[in-house]
């Protein structure tokens, strides 16, 4: 069995290159999927995934954004089109990340963490390095061995994203991971994502209904509309990284959030 | 401006000093009022057979039952030790068949198709009604008790694993197949281990059932004589008019009932204590 640790000595280091330069790594064509043979949940989705994107999904309920990542996870298969992974999907490629933190409650946040690698048949020794590195990125060093009924409702997402992350994947996909928490909570877990894409120059697909939460968090929005769920438009946010509290409230943002804002409701028109 | 008192630990308000007063008063009145119940019943049940002047071959009192279980304590204590033996031995039984069924049928659809519908009819169906035939075909009567036990042990805990293998949080499941998880790697790491709680609540209730099909089926079976159980004490005492000891036997059933209910609640403490929601403590 490969292993997902071949050809790298720890989590970090995936220089971010600008847009533009990045090498294609998925791309998604005319891909659509029909329900039951009469509800089309997704229509003629085209979207090439560099390495290093953050691309948000944004657009209102029924837009197709959360089918379209179980298509790209492989969870669901689609009706038309194709989805392609540059030089082919292998196993520790994706990363996910749901709603809700999704731990198992009768385990300790490190066997939680573990559970990708104790599925591909690796002992928890042979991976404890990984794992320690994974809670150290998301600052839960402390609370290794923890059961998640002790940790908040942030802490149990920063698990999440730790379990997502430990596999070095070259994808992570996060479907509105945040969408439950306070806005403080929230605001505070953008601010560590952002700085952990810094660290470890992963590439990120998110699902938001926030056009707040997708200007801050990303490089690419694709606004999509519902009924039939379809891709609208792509705007590009070119406010440069790092982007911390300081970026919430410039004229950057303002101006970028505006864009966004008018985009969606173009969106919500053309649904309506 | 205003002079409000300053927060200290250690103070309480009223209504915090209230509630920690009940508290106090709850925690010596869950063992204080029943153990008061029992002594009234008691002095009563006393009273009302000296005032009558009821025989003990009528209704014997409580310290003529008392008298008995110590009188009839090596015969009595070894009825115990084998209806004990037999619940318990059921009990084991009704876990493995109760869970591997369940397993089965979670993992073939159509398994539990075929057989599902027989597990309800040889629950629904009254044990007292199936135990003499039972023990005209089944020689061994020790084999025949535990056939009659199982029978009426092994549904709660088959109907329980089954619910919890299928209550498997759906975006787990979802992780485990981006995962690859084998299926034997999703029951194993996935299903078992969110279907605990649900088996141990069955097994709670298995326990007390195994416990009644095994006095059940000792009714039936009725064969007396050394390695005989509880039940069959009861119906030999009862023919012999001996009622302080049909007495005596059933405070030992009794026991025996809480004794496994109280053993079984240990264990799912136990298993559950660190992670899950009923065995939690909550301070507010």
């Amino acid at each position: 069995m490969p292993t997902l640790r071949d050809n790298m000595t720890d989590l970090l280091h995936r220089p971010i290159l600008p847009l533009g330069q990045r090498a294609p790594l998925l791309e998604l064509a005319e891909v659509g999927k029909v329900f039951n043979g009469q509800v089309t949940a997704l229509r003629g989705m085209s979207l090439t995934v560099h390495e290093g994107d953050f691309i948000s999904l944004l657009g209102p309920s029924g837009c197709g954004k959360s089918t379209a990542l179980r298509l790209i996870a492989g969870l669901s298969t689609p009706t038309q089109g194709r989805i392609r992974w540059e030089g082919g999907q292998k196993a520790g490629d994706l990363g996910v990340v749901f709603q809700e933190p999704t731990l198992m409650p009768w385990a300790t946040v490190v066997q939680n963490v573990y559970l990708p690698f104790r599925l591909r048949g690796q002992s928890l020794a042979s991976v404890k390095g990984e794992i320690d590195e994974a809670l150290a990125l998301v600052g839960l060093s402390a609370f290794a061995g923890a059961y998640p009924r002790e940790l908040s409702g942030g802490m149990k997402m920063r698990v999440s994203i730790a379990r997502a992350l430990v596999t070095n994947p070259r994808l992570i996909l996060m479907d509105e991971p945040f969408a439950a928490l306070d806005e403080i909570t929230r605001h505070r877990l953008n601010t560590d994502l952002l700085a952990l894409r810094e660290k470890i120059g992963c590439t990120v697909i998110f699902v938001t209904h926030s056009v707040f939460e997708s200007v801050f968090l990303s490089d690419r929005i694709v606004v999509m509309a519902a009924r039939p769920g379809r891709v609208i438009e792509e705007v590009l946010v070119t406010a440069p990284y790092p982007r911390d509290e300081a970026f919430r409230t410039s004229a950057g943002y303002a101006a970028h959030c505006k864009v966004a804002s008018q985009a969606l409701h173009r969106a919500m028109g053309e649904a309506a | 401006m205003t002079d409000l008192p300053q927060t200290q630990a250690g103070v309480l308000d009223p209504e915090e000093a209230r509630r920690a007063r009940m508290k106090r008063v709850e925690a010596v009145a869950k063992w204080a009022l029943p153990g008061v119940v029992l002594v009234i019943l008691l002095v009563l049940w006393d009273r009302v057979i000296v005032w009558n002047d009821i025989p003990p071959y009528l209704l014997p009192g409580p310290a003529k039952v008392l008298e008995t279980l110590v009188k009839d304590w090596p015969m009595l204590f070894e009825a115990f030790l084998v209806t004990l033996q037999i619940t318990l031995l059921a009990l084991a039984v009704a876990v493995i068949g109760g869970v591997g069924l369940a397993v089965l049928f979670n993992q073939s659809r159509f398994a539990e198709m075929s057989f599902y519908p027989y597990a309800v009819i040889l629950q629904v169906t009254p044990v007292v009604a199936i135990a003499p035939l039972i023990f005209i075909y089944v020689d061994n009567r020790t084999v025949g008790l535990l056939l009659c036990a199982w029978i009426v042990a092994f549904f709660p805990i088959l109907s329980n694993t089954t619910l919890g293998l299928n209550s498997t949080d759906h975006n787990l499941r979802d992780l485990f197949r981006i995962y690859g998880a084998s299926r034997w790697q999703r029951l194993r790491y996935l299903q078992l281990p969110s279907a605990l709680p649900y088996f141990l609540g069955g097994l709670r209730i298995a326990g007390g059932l195994s416990l009644i099909g095994a006095i059940v089926a000792e009714y039936v079976a009725g064969t007396g004589g050394i390695g005989s159980g509880l039940a069959f004490r009861i119906l030999e005492a009862g023919y012999r008019l001996n009622i302080p000891r049909m007495f005596a036997a059933l405070l030992l059933i009794a026991v025996t009932g809480v004794v496994v209910f109280a053993g079984l609640s240990f264990l799912s403490h136990m298993l559950l204590r660190k992670w899950h929601e009923s065995a939690l403590k909550r301070d507010s």
